[in-house]
């Protein structure tokens, strides 16, 4: 079934039924997986070097091994499918054209951990791929291949049952901690680490949060095995990676290519360029809250996260936006600040306050409005989130904030005033020129 | 309409309970329900929520106000959300809600007065590679344009 780079979306018809996919040798590598030790599961998983594709990129084998041994307790499979982040629409593709080998990968990702239900947490709005995802999930169910049926057609006793859960429209809910405060019915507020979910997750258990993508490469690794795996890409970020493109070009979609393409292939030999040929004026490399890359910065630059980091950017989810010269760049950065602000659950005073302040200060900077201070006044504010808060969300909102401040400077300066003037000064502003002047004398 | 579930919901409610470790995590399925059944979340229906839930109404109230997408007031017969997010308004979704909110006279989550057709300025659906985008209710609509759109509303009526 597997030819690189087709691994998790491989390009047969039908794919999603699941006669389709037992036909293509589906449901085979679970069955490889459970004649050998859950160790030495964890092992190839580990020695495949997969990285988390739900935007930290951690190691996907080293957080398996992270979960206590032993069945004194109930263990938790968490799947990461709120996909919100700006610029993602990949794990979607997966739900509708391969949902049977995200579930093959949950059970090879159960039997590994020995967990026993795993739930699926999709957003609110995608509500037809979360009915597709019932749907195959359901269909496992009743021909034996999840839940107690698993017995009788794999043999042994080890089972396990998936739960679908709908999300209602929160970004946060993506953050694994608040993911599990929304499964176990309360409001998604993440919570502090530690503890870390490995040791009290999903009503006080242990629980692994993996993203869809994560564990829908989990077949084709023990299929084609951990060293070939390794050897895919680029050798720090191995594999193959779902890259959706969109914005500025004439044909955006979700690509699966090896990890360290070079980003202007993916824009002109895949995505078929700009229209209208223009330029590019900058690059989000993978969902909103990654820093940018200007347009003239994108030659030779390479689609993983250790060749981003050279360029103070990393591959977060692999959704690519892009934006022609056209594009207004502080408007594009008044849009994301404005989904933060509107995203954060409120816990933190520095995410809370700091991103309302970052938004109001970046309406005046678009309307004209605002002093050369302004941009100041906006960098430091964004470096007072970054770092201080509960979740990384408040770092997700500082990072495009500095990122396109330090890359667009002049951007930005093109739009402001360099001091403020008073429309109608009071005695105190008579006396004085400007705000800046003000500011200086206290 | 009297708020009150018909015994097959009640069987799907102790279903819904029964798929997880804690019967309190079938909130979210039980207001999906509701909204479903009810058009929104009064604050009768919350109340209903919560005796049937064995929860206190400040724990529904709290959990249906947590997220944008449990209607906490009325909305119309087509809720039509209108990306404008970055990849959307780098396409023109921006004018794709201006011309609706003018069509029809209505702003973000505002709903007609005929209570036919209600709006709403959405966040990213993760449909990106489809923007522009709009959804009616619960269908996408991707690489949409204003004629489309217009048209779509037209027949959909
Ligand atoms: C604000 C915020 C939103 C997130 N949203 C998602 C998401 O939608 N999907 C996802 O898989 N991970 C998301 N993450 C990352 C998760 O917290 C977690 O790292 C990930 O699901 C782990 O899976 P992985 O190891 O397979 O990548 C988000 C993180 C933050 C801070
Ligand atoms: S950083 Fe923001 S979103 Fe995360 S917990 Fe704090 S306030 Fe909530
Ligand atoms: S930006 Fe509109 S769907 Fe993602």
């Amino acid at each position: 079934m597997y030819s690189v780079p087709h691994l998790v979306l491989p390009q047969i018809s039908d794919l999603h039924k699941l006669d389709v996919y037992v036909a293509n040798g589906g449901y085979g590598q679970y069955r490889k997986a459970i004649t050998m030790t859950t160790d030495a599961v964890i092992d190839e998983v580990k020695r495949s070097g997969l990285r988390g594709r739900g935007g930290a990129c951690f190691s996907t084998g080293m957080k398996w091994s992270f979960m206590p041994k032993g069945n004194d307790k109930p263990k938790y499979l968490a799947i990461n499918g709120d996909e919100s982040e700006p610029g993602s629409f990949k794990d979607r593709q997966i739900f509708e054209y391969n949902p049977h080998q995200l579930i093959e990968g949950i059970l090879i990702a159960g039997y590994a951990m020995g967990i026993t239900k795993a739930f699926i947490y999709i957003r609110g709005e995608y509500h037809k791929w979360v009915r597709l995802m019932q749907e195959a999930v359901d269909e496992a169910r009743n021909r034996g291949y999840i839940g107690d049926g698993m017995k009788q057609t794999f043999g042994g006793n080890y089972t396990l049952d998936i739960v679908v859960h709908k999300g209602a429209g929160a970004y946060i809910c993506g953050e694994e901690t608040a993911l599990m405060n929304s499964l176990e019915g309360d409001r998604g507020y993440p919570r502090f680490k530690p503890p870390f979910p490995a040791n009290k997750g999903l009503w006080g258990m242990p629980t692994t949060i993996n993203n869809v993508e994560t564990l829908a490469t989990i077949p084709p690794i023990l299929a084609i095995g951990p060293e070939a795996y390794s050897k895919i890409g680029a050798p720090k970020h191995p594999g193959t990676l779902l890259y959706g493109v969109s914005g500025h070009v004439n044909k955006p979609g979700v690509y699966e290519l090896p990890s360290g393409t070079l980003l202007t292939d993916i824009i002109y030999k895949y995505c078929g360029g700009v229209p209208g040929n223009k330029k590019i004026k900058a690059i989000i490399p993978g969902g909103s809250s990654m820093p940018p890359l200007r347009g003239d910065e994108i030659e030779g630059v390479m689609m993983d996260n250790e060749s981003l980091r050279a360029y103070n950017t990393y591959i977060g989810t692999g959704g690519i936006m892009v934006m022609d010269e056209d594009t207004n760049i502080p408007k594009v950065l008044l849009r994301i600040s404005r989904f933060y602000h509107h995203e954060s659950c409120g816990q933190c005073t520095p995410c809370r306050e700091g991103n309302g302040w970052m938004e109001k200060i970046l309406r005046r900077i678009v309307k004209g409005d605002a002093t050369s201070h302004d941009l100041d006044v906006l960098f430091s504010v964004a470096s007072n989130i970054e770092g201080n808060t509960i979740c990384a969300l408040g770092d997700a909102a500082a990072w495009p904030v500095k990122g396109f401040l330090t890359k667009f400077r002049s951007d930005f300066e093109a739009c402001v005033k360099p001091t403020r003037e008073f429309l109608s000064p009071n005695i105190a502003h008579g006396r004085r020129q400007s705000a800046e002047t003000l500011i200086q004398s206290v | 309409m009297d708020i009150v579930f018909t015994s097959e919901e009640f069987a799907e409610v102790e279903r819904f309970k029964s798929l997880y470790p804690q019967p309190k995590a079938a909130i979210m399925p039980v207001l999906w329900m509701a909204q479903k059944k009810f058009g929104w979340l009064s604050e009768d229906v919350m109340r209903y929520v919560s005796s049937i839930m064995n929860l206190p109404y400040s724990h529904v109230l709290g959990v249906a106000t947590f997220y944008t997408m449990y209607f906490k007031k009325p909305m119309g017969h087509r809720h039509v959300q209108v990306c404008t997010n970055v990849s959307c308004m780098l396409r023109g979704g921006e004018d794709i809600f201006n011309h609706i909110s003018e069509k029809y006279g209505i702003g973000h989550n505002e709903c007609a007065a005929d209570g036919d057709i209600s709006l709403e300025e959405v966040e990213c659906m993760g449909a990106c590679g489809g923007a522009p985008m709009i959804a009616i209710n619960e269908d996408f609509y991707e690489n949409i344009t204003i004629e489309q759109i217009d048209a779509i509303l037209a027949g959909l009526k």
